[in-house]
């Protein structure tokens, strides 16, 4: 486990659309979801597979192993939450189960940092309603 | 016998055509940059306006308006009222974001061909920059929070050069692509700059001064991202037989084709490394009839100078992967051996989206560049690239009438 904090990074608020995958973040739990018709897994939330259109989307509980598919350091301040890690990490990981999402990298130096390094999901708490999920390296 | 005096392939119908079937026939860029003081509707008017002077023609002669809808709420339909463009045919506020351009040009191609319009009037305006706020923080806006999608805000995407420095990072990894080579780029379109008066950067650029610059989102410097512009760029399209009777020489619209790949999200797509360019660049040079070695100048979309390796390879000009050794030994400077952004582009010059790249093909096919201009110009090729390389359009353009 990482002992990263979120600090004053913006943080979601659930809606209706996203609460079980926020109310899973707070038992260690990564859902996506998944189509029952044609097996295709999704994130972020989506009112349709995206492969074949079918309705009915379920959250399951998904591997949490990905690798990273890139990575940039940011040196630009846009929000000021950032502005005591700067430059931080911004990364596109691909899971194990054939999606891509941006996240953060977390408990390793930014040099070693490389393309296709295998990461494994952690939690950051983030309030009493959601943790943030983010990798590290393994 | 082909129609221009280069090396025509076998010609590939394999895109519903728009081969000469218009022609642009007025071009208005106005002033670029820090100019305060008006809105973006003033800029559209004032491009407008010098785009139907350049053609020879009068407002009362437009029926058809296209409007780029960009990062400016002006930009929509609206624009018609405004100006006070009335009884039109034909009326859009179009977007594929950085693609668009390529998208207008087709459709009024079209709509031409097909009789749905006669003289078509295409404009770019926006003035994000204000007296007292960055250039960087123009377009890069913290995102809404609630949902998954505030997910982004915490990970700490804002805008679009994290997602072309995690591309242009995969490219580096993946063929041992340098920052130097990217930086080739940066300097070469920067000396085709200091012969543009249009342009806002004048002063020369060295690799070392690349290098030394500050990181935007690494692996990107400063100078391997565009510009902030305040200004507009217009231009007048009709058919081939009215181009012919007006004021400047006609650019035939040769070729066009867009490619979307929509890979967001999918693990098993590379869209950092394979962009749509390669179907789109396909589509428009078989309409066109046209291959590689025909293209005398190029006109390619540089949001960063990643954007324009990694279309040279998707295009064809060298192989996946090679994009760097090719661009660094200069050819794409002044006298190189594959001109490209020959006005500075818009890491130099001015940043319209892909009006500017069609603006200055539309004056290297005119022969009217001036101090810049390139020799051989029977073939422009212009590229529009948006989404973080998720969406593409291909434009040829020549100021030979198709046979």
């Amino acid at each position: 486990m990482t002992d990263f904090s979120v600090g004053e990074r913006p943080i979601p608020e659930p809606d209706e659309a996203s609460r079980p995958f926020f109310d899973a973040t707070l038992r260690g739990e990564l859902l996506l979801q998944h189509c029952g018709a044609c097996g295709r897994w999704m994130w972020p939330a989506k009112v349709r597979c995206i492969e074949c259109l079918a309705d009915g989307l379920e959250w399951t509980p998904a591997s949490g192993r990905a690798t990273l598919y890139s990575y940039t350091l940011v040196h630009q301040l846009v929000h000021p939450g950032f502005k005591d890690e700067m430059p931080y990490n911004l990364a596109l990981v691909d899971l194990e189960e054939g999606v891509r999402t941006h996240s953060s990298i977390v408990g390793v130096a930014a040099d070693e940092l490389r393309v296709g390094m295998p990461l494994s999901v952690v939690f950051v708490p983030a309030s009493e309603h959601i943790a943030i999920p983010m990798f590290e390296p393994g | 016998m082909p129609f221009w005096s280069g090396s025509r392939g076998p010609v590939m119908m394999t895109a519903v055509g728009v081969r000469g079937s218009a022609a642009i026939v007025g071009l208005g860029i106005t002033e670029m940059g820090k100019v305060y003081g008006k809105s973006a509707t003033g800029f559209a008017a004032d491009a407008i306006a010098l785009a139907l002077a350049d053609a020879g023609l009068t407002k009362a002669d437009v029926d058809g308006l296209l409007i780029h809808s960009n990062a400016s709420t002006e930009m929509n339909p609206m624009l018609q009222m405004s100006l006070g463009f009335t009884d039109l045919t034909l009326i859009n506020a179009m977007s594929a974001f950085g693609s668009t351009s390529g998208g207008m040009i087709h459709y009024a191609a079209a709509a031409i061909e097909a009789g749905q319009a006669e003289v078509v009037v295409l404009v770019y305006a926006d003035a994000p920059l204000k007296p007292a706020g960055s250039a960087g923080a123009s377009y890069a806006r913290p995102r809404g929070a609630t949902g998954m999608g505030g997910l982004y805000g915490t990970y700490g995407l804002f805008g679009a050069n994290h997602g072309y420095a995690m591309a242009a990072r995969r490219h580096m990894e993946l063929f041992g692509t340098t920052s130097e080579q990217f930086g080739a780029i940066a300097v070469a379109q920067r000396e085709w700059a200091l012969m543009n008066d249009k342009a806002q950067m004048r002063t020369p650029l060295t690799l070392e001064e690349h290098q030394d610059s500050r990181w935007i989102c690494e692996p990107l410097h400063l100078y391997d991202c565009c510009l902030v512009s305040n200004g507009a760029v217009a231009f007048v399209l009709t058919s081939p037989e009215r181009a012919r009777s007006l004021r400047q020489p006609p650019v035939y619209v040769l070729g066009v084709g867009q490619c979307a790949p929509g890979d967001s999200g999918r693990a098993d797509r590379d869209p950092a490394i394979h962009t749509g360019a390669t179907a789109s660049g396909r589509q428009a040079m078989g309409t066109a009839g046209v291959t590689l070695a025909d293209v005398d100048v190029l006109e390619l979309y540089d949001c960063y100078t990643y954007t324009v390796l990694v279309t040279l390879e998707d295009y064809g000009f060298c192989g996946k992967g090679e994009g760097g050794a090719f661009v660094e030994d200069g050819k794409l400077r002044p006298g190189g051996s594959l001109p490209c952004n020959t006005g500075g582009g818009q890491l130099s010059s001015f940043y319209m989206w892909g009006f500017t790249p069609l603006s200055e093909a539309v004056l290297q096919a005119r022969g009217t560049a001036g101090e810049r201009q390139v020799p051989k110009h029977d073939v422009v090729l212009v590229s529009g690239n948006g989404g973080i390389l998720n969406y593409h359009s291909t434009v040829v353009l020549s100021p030979c009438e198709p046979s």
